[in-house]
């Protein structure tokens, strides 16, 4: 099986509200899977159980062939969510190493100094995350989330609040992990920055999976509005 | 079990930088200790009967500021999803919780002890090892049993009010058993013939509360 | 009337008529107690009511690690209903034991062992419900609920056990209620099973306003999906 990621016919009942119905999305290795939908379109509650935060409902999620609540699906897979999971009174550093822990990372110390570098914050590295600027969390963010050279990245609205530094270091990381073999599927409203990097595009509408196909040029040139209209269809 | 010292070391580490829970925690419970000493004669006997009894109020009070702190902590920059993300079990968080709050309450008695005896004009060094398990026993079945309901209520609205409101009546029988203990061994300084069957209670809440919270803190994390 | 319905009312109605035929023994048939008079009949009362609340919060029990185990909403609904009429019962239990008191004793509190102990599960089940009331997310309020019935449920019978032993290096004022006369024993288990009947067909009712419930926050949320 080809597929790193795969949710087939999951359920999501919050209550007896169906927050995602019957939705069946794939990736395959190396691939880019861009989740497009408006709030409440069940895109975080997807990511959520890809990330083995929630258990579906109903159906089946394989990540890299395992179910994602296992320990060994969780090491190989880096989550960045709606927070960003830093903690404010340690340092950069200190943040780091902490998540090299929690995941085990062979050789802590070099792992965490060359991300620290690859965000640009080695400078700061041992400053408290309580004084950082905005941008400086977002980057410390991403570098916690890739610390551990993850095989699958699931990304809840990356480029959201992110300045333009921060979008421009995220693209190139994003690209240089797809280049190493790793799959991402990440949930955006931006859809300019996330479409460059898309190689396949899935839309969610109230729960249900309204489309879902490989990433068109024509796709890069339609207007935003596009996607959000109830009866499009890409 | 290594996630269990990592967390346990984050959690030590970040209180032990800014202090800000145990300074409170540290103040409030000498305030306590000061109040009663209106209510009663610190130095008669009768104070002493009770002394037990008032040590652990202080205690209970004073932990619930350091078990407040354990998973708000966590809320900040959604920083519990990070952690439950990452490959570490539920029961390693949940233990490693329990021991950084466990030790830093422990810390907090240990700088209240010498304060109350001074005040109270108890004699310490009569039973100090005896008192010191005794302390570990009941430290532990209020830090095991109020980082789990800590878990609990962590999204809860009314967060502060309802952990010590789920906690004290649970937590009863173990502050039964610690005020009893304690009190023996201040004022004869050992145990009285009859504390068997509290030690016995004390060393069983522990066991039977701390194994239930193991099985089922991943139902608590994982929605 | 749906079979639910019918068989609630049959609960209900069966319930009462035994309570009532009973009600016309123990108040005015049998004698009065050698030594407390006619408040002893409070025990008729007091002590089902204790026995009702504890079932309840032992099919709470039940229904909460079942809850745990396979997440039907349903069983959620269940445990909370039991645990609330529980409540009830409890609080009924802590009145008549507390009337009794100031019949006897002229306090309306005394430190007795069951009394103090049935007070904090009281405590520790109105918690519960608290807390219940502090959740929106119907899954997380059913999954924390259900953690919390599990230990309460734990705690009970250590409670009584630590309650016990204080009270017996401590002694104060105690409800006696001793053994059951021959003649006693038919009334009182009578109203066990009267209560038991009446606890069974309000915490259905109650199961039902729960259900409602739930669909009204699905229909809700279905709405404001759509709205949007």
């Amino acid at each position: 099986m080809n597929e790193a990621v795969l949710a087939d016919q999951v359920w999501k009942f919050h209550g007896d509200f169906p927050a995602l119905r019957g939705v069946s999305i794939s990736a395959e290795r190396g691939s880019c899977l861009a989740l497009l939908g408006r709030n409440g379109a069940g895109k975080t509650t997807l990511l959520r159980i890809l990330a083995g935060l929630s258990t579906p409902s109903r159906g089946d999620v394989r990540i890299l062939g395992t179910a994602p609540r296992l320990p060994i699906t969780r090491g190989r897979a880096g989550y960045l969510g709606h927070g960003i999971g830093i903690y404010d009174e340690l340092t950069a550093r200190e943040n780091l190493l902490h998540f090299a822990r929690l995941y085990s990372v062979p050789d802590k110390e070099a792992a965490v100094s060359k991300w620290l570098e690859r965000v640009d914050l080695k400078r700061v590295e041992d400053g408290r995350v309580r004084e950082f600027s905005r941008g400086m969390r977002q980057r410390l963010a991403i570098a916690r989330a890739f610390v551990h050279d993850p095989d699958v990245l699931l990304l809840d609205e990356p480029f959201t609040s992110l300045d333009d530094r921060a979008i421009a270091l995220l693209q190139n990381l994003l690209r240089d992990a797809f280049a190493r073999g790793c799959t991402a599927v990440l949930s955006t409203h931006q859809l300019r920055e996330a479409l460059e990097l898309a190689t396949n595009v899935a839309l969610l509408d109230r729960g249900k999976l309204k489309f879902s196909g490989p990433r068109t040029q024509a796709m890069l040139d339609l207007p935003p509005s596009i996607y959000f209209e109830t009866e499009s269809e890409g | 079990m290594r996630g269990v010292w990592t967390i346990a070391r984050k959690d030590l580490q970040s209180e032990l930088r800014s202090k800000e829970a145990i300074n409170a925690s540290v103040s409030f419970a000498l305030v306590i200790l000061l109040i009663f000493s209106f209510a009663f004669e610190p130095t008669a006997d009768e104070t002493r009967a009770i002394s037990g009894g008032l040590l652990w109020i202080a205690f209970a009070f004073a932990g619930a500021l350091i078990l407040n702190r354990s998973f708000a902590r966590e809320l900040q920059n959604d920083c519990l999803d990070a952690v439950v993300a990452s490959p570490v079990s539920g029961w390693e968080l949940f233990l490693g919780k329990a021991i950084a709050s466990f030790l830093l309450l422990l810390g907090v008695e240990l700088i209240c002890l010498p304060v109350f005896s001074i005040f109270y004009g108890v004699n310490l060094t009569k039973a100090f090892w005896p008192l010191l398990l005794v302390l570990v026993l009941g430290t532990w079945a209020l830090t095991s049993l109020g980082v789990t309901f800590a878990a609990l209520t962590v999204n809860i609205r009314l967060r502060e009010l309802m952990l010590p409101l789920l906690l004290y009546p649970a937590l009863s029988p173990a502050l039964m058993a610690s005020m009893t203990l304690t009190t023996s061994l201040l004022t004869t300084g050992t145990f009285a013939a009859n504390d068997q069957p509290w030690f016995r209670l004390l060393v069983g809440f522990d066991i039977i509360f701390t194994t239930l919270a193991l099985m089922l803190i991943e139902f608590v994390l994982v929605l | 009337m749906s079979t639910r319905e019918k068989f609630v009312y049959a609960l209900a109605g069966t319930g009462t008529l035994l309570l009532l035929w009973n009600l016309y023994r123990i108040l005015l048939v049998l004698p009065d107690e050698m030594q407390q008079g006619a408040i002893y009949r409070i025990i008729y009362f007091h002590v089902p009511a204790a026995f009702v609340g504890w079932a309840l919060f032992f099919a709470a029990l039940v229904a909460s690690g079942l809850y745990l185990w396979n997440k039907n909403l349903a069983l959620d609904g269940f445990a909370a209903s039991a645990i609330e009429v529980g409540w009830v019962f409890c609080s009924v239990n802590l009145l008549t034991g507390m009337i009794w008191a100031r019949i006897i004793w002229g306090i309306w509190w005394t430190w007795d062992p069951r009394l103090t102990s049935m007070f904090i599960c009281w405590l520790l089940y109105g918690g519960y419900l608290v807390l219940r009331g502090a959740i929106d997310d119907a899954q997380q309020r059913a999954t924390v609920s259900a953690v919390l019935a599990i230990f309460a449920f734990a705690d009970v019978p250590i409670v009584f056990m630590a309650i016990r032993w204080w009270r017996t290096q401590h002694p104060s004022p105690v409800l006696e209620t001793g053994g059951l006369a021959p003649e006693m024993r038919l009334p009182f288990w009578l109203n066990v099973f009267v209560f038991l009947l009446i606890g069974a067909a309000i915490t259905l009712v109650r199961l039902d306003q729960e259900d409602t419930r739930r669909e009204l926050e699905g229909l809700r949320r279905h709405a404001h999906a759509h709205a949007a």
